[in-house]
């Protein structure tokens, strides 16, 4: 943590005594970490005789726990979060198992943070502790002792033998007590940094996850991509071209029929009308499928409130977004999720009413949807809260979905998306 | 009448102006872009205008901003919208005055000529005309809603014919039934919605609207 940030959190009065508490807590979990490091080390040792093997995977679990343990109260004191190891590996037999842990870069770390916590972590625990600790000895107790225990009796460099050697004692307590709960605070900052970098996941670790997860969702946009043309395509070959095919077809054949049969060309020609209206719908709808109009003229706040007016349910919208207009691929993302949603509110969950409320906070859209329907949805089974995950994915986007028996159901998406420069109806120039 | 028009695409333009002047319409202005749209609207001595939402510099919802704003500085300035799709929010926006004179029809309405001719006399009258899908949708809306008794297959036909603003007689021309028949319905679907009924023609499409999307 920054010391403005600990500055901050007000690292004073209250705050010291918390970190004070927590150099406490840390003192004693050092005992928990040096019984499972020790634990883990005996499991090594007896590798040799086999039993080892056995005895490895639980050893490595117990100090897993304990060092997630670690993890998550690093992640929650710093407020940054540790990236946590892969789990660790299962063998199908113990001792394959245990060859699997082995060979298992996480456990090398925990064993490594086990061996080291109890003397960096644990000494710069004990330091402040140990300070407050003797200082209150010297200012609490001596003061009503000092008179009992006769010469020899000594606090610190100070021999206690008169009420001013013990006035001295007492100040000397108290400043020790000041200096340790001045030291907690950076104490715990230091524990945490060093629990981040003893137990953060290698850099090199999380950025083969970042990779994997991108190259992942990135064959899965073009997954959705390629789908999406397809359908295109498929849509336009068999719908409008086909319509306007048979349209020149009964053209060129009201053309030839308009001097023999003119009531016969005549009633073509009103085919011809009504073939090339259908034509028109088709590509209506296809347009609508690909990029809903309202929400290229308008952006996401008011395509929301379209599709609230074109719903059959009460449909409340409230929006809080900055002006001008997101970029245009979340915007996307996020109007198609809301229509999939408000469609599962009306189809599958019995609802009357539905409040929609679009938010931005400067670094994330959030939209949520709440129905007053019957609730026990679920994210994994319907085939439309897929979809609308695998869209949010491309985005590193969230769909939470809260949806108790009996309702109501609220599902909430969150996409990580700057709001770009407003752009004003005029700013676009000529397009 | 005079009619100011507002379409970017030549072609269309081209059309619409030879269509308007087949039926003694007058083009007092035509544009291609917005501001010139909103320097017509201000400027010119109209009956009507007829204006595609889409227009330059943004091809956006320019022409309908454009209207909407001369609207504010002429109330009830006549203005008929033309689009390639409905949009229930648009249909309200353009409403929202409650002024009447106002029309929102899918371009593809403009190659039946005589009901496009009717329309844009309808609304430069001060009468209110939407296409079919927005008063189907508004219908199937409210139905499912339960608002009200739903209207039988025959008077949806009536009320859609009459929201596109089309006369008595010629909704029974186009229904085949007697225009004593369409009356009829007209009274038995402003019962069913609970309207009163006002001697004025062509307010009716425009209450009824406005019931729907209450």
């Amino acid at each position: 943590m920054s010391p403005a940030a600990a500055l901050a959190r007000g690292w004073t009065g209250r705050g010291r005594w918390v970190a004070l508490g927590r150099c406490q807590v840390l003192g004693l979990a050092g005992f928990l970490v040096v019984g499972a490091g020790m634990l883990v080390g005996g499991a090594l040792a007896l590798l040799p005789v086999g039993v080892g093997f056995r005895l490895l995977p639980p050893a490595a679990g117990l100090l897993r726990r304990l060092s997630d343990r670690y993890r998550a109260r690093a992640a929650r004191w710093t407020g940054r979060p540790l990236s946590p190891p892969d789990p660790l590996p299962h063998g199908t037999s113990a001792r394959r198992g245990g060859a699997a842990i082995l060979g298992d870069d996480g456990f090398w770390h925990d064993l490594r943070w086990a061996w080291l916590e109890p003397w960096t972590g644990g000494l710069l625990a004990a330091l402040p502790l140990a300070l407050v600790e003797y200082g209150a000895f010297g200012a609490l107790v001596q003061p009503f002792v000092w008179r009992r225990l006769g010469d020899g009796n000594w606090y610190a460099f100070v021999p206690v033998t008169s009420t001013a050697t013990m006035v001295t004692a007492l100040l000397l307590g108290l400043a020790l007590i000041a200096v340790g709960l001045r030291l907690a605070p950076v104490m715990t900052t230091l524990h945490a940094r060093l629990t981040h970098r003893l137990l953060s996941a290698p850099r090199t670790i999380e950025l083969t996850r970042r990779v994997a997860r991108l190259t992942d969702t990135r064959a899965a946009a073009q997954d959705v991509h390629a789908a999406e043309l397809t359908r295109i395509e498929r849509d336009l070959h068999d719908g409008a071209q086909a319509r306007l095919v048979a349209l020149g077809l009964t053209l060129d054949e009201a053309t030839r029929l308009l001097e023999t049969d003119p009531g016969r060309a005549r009633t073509l020609l009103l085919d011809v009308r009504a073939a090339s209206e259908r034509a028109l719908q088709d590509l209506r709808d296809l347009v609508h499928g690909v990029l809903p109009p309202v929400l290229a003229d308008r952006g996401l706040a008011d395509a929301v409130r379209s599709l609230a007016l074109d719903s059959h349910l009460d449909v409340e919208v409230a929006v809080d977004l900055p002006p001008g207009r997101l970029p245009s691929p979340v915007e996307s993302a996020a109007y198609f999720a809301v229509s999939e949603l408000l469609t599962n509110a009306a189809k599958h969950a019995d609802a009357t009413r539905v409040d929609i409320a679009l938010t931005h906070d400067g670094t994330r859209l959030r939209a949520s949807v709440t129905d007053d329907g019957h609730g026990g949805a679920d994210a994994s089974a319907g085939t439309g809260l897929l979809g609308v995950r695998r869209r949010l994915d491309t985005f590193d986007g969230t769909l939470a979905l809260h949806s108790p028996p009996g309702g109501p159901t609220t599902a909430t998406l969150e996409i990580p998306c700057a709001s770009s420069s407003p752009k004003t109806s005029s700013s676009c120039a000529t397009a | 009448m005079r009619v100011v028009l507002a379409e970017d695409l030549f072609l269309l333009r081209d059309g619409l102006t030879r269509t308007l002047r087949e039926h003694g319409c007058e083009v007092v202005a035509s544009v291609d872009n917005g501001p010139a749209l909103v320097r017509a609207l201000a400027e010119t001595d109209l009956d009507v205008a007829v204006i595609d939402i889409r227009l330059p510099p943004t091809h956006t919802d320019e022409g309908l901003k454009a209207a909407l704003e001369a609207r504010r500085g002429r109330p009830g300035l006549p203005v008929l919208i033309l689009s390639q799709y409905v949009d229930q929010l648009y249909a309200h926006e353009l409403l929202a005055s409650g002024e009447g004179a106002v029309g929102y029809l899918l371009k593809d309405r403009v190659t039946r000529t005589d009901q496009f001719i009717d329309a844009l006399r309808t609304v430069a009258a001060g009468g209110t005309v939407m296409d079919p899908q927005v008063i189907a949708r508004l219908l199937t809306r409210s139905e499912k809603r339960g608002r009200t008794d739903s209207l039988t297959p025959r008077e949806q036909e009536v009320l859609t014919l009459m929201a596109e603003g089309r006369s008595n007689t010629a909704v029974a021309q186009t229904l085949h039934i007697s225009e004593s028949a369409v009356a009829k319905h007209i009274a038995s679907i402003f019962a069913k919605l609970g309207i009163e009924q006002s001697p004025e023609d062509n307010r009716r499409v425009l209450a009824v609207l406005a019931y729907l999307k209450g």
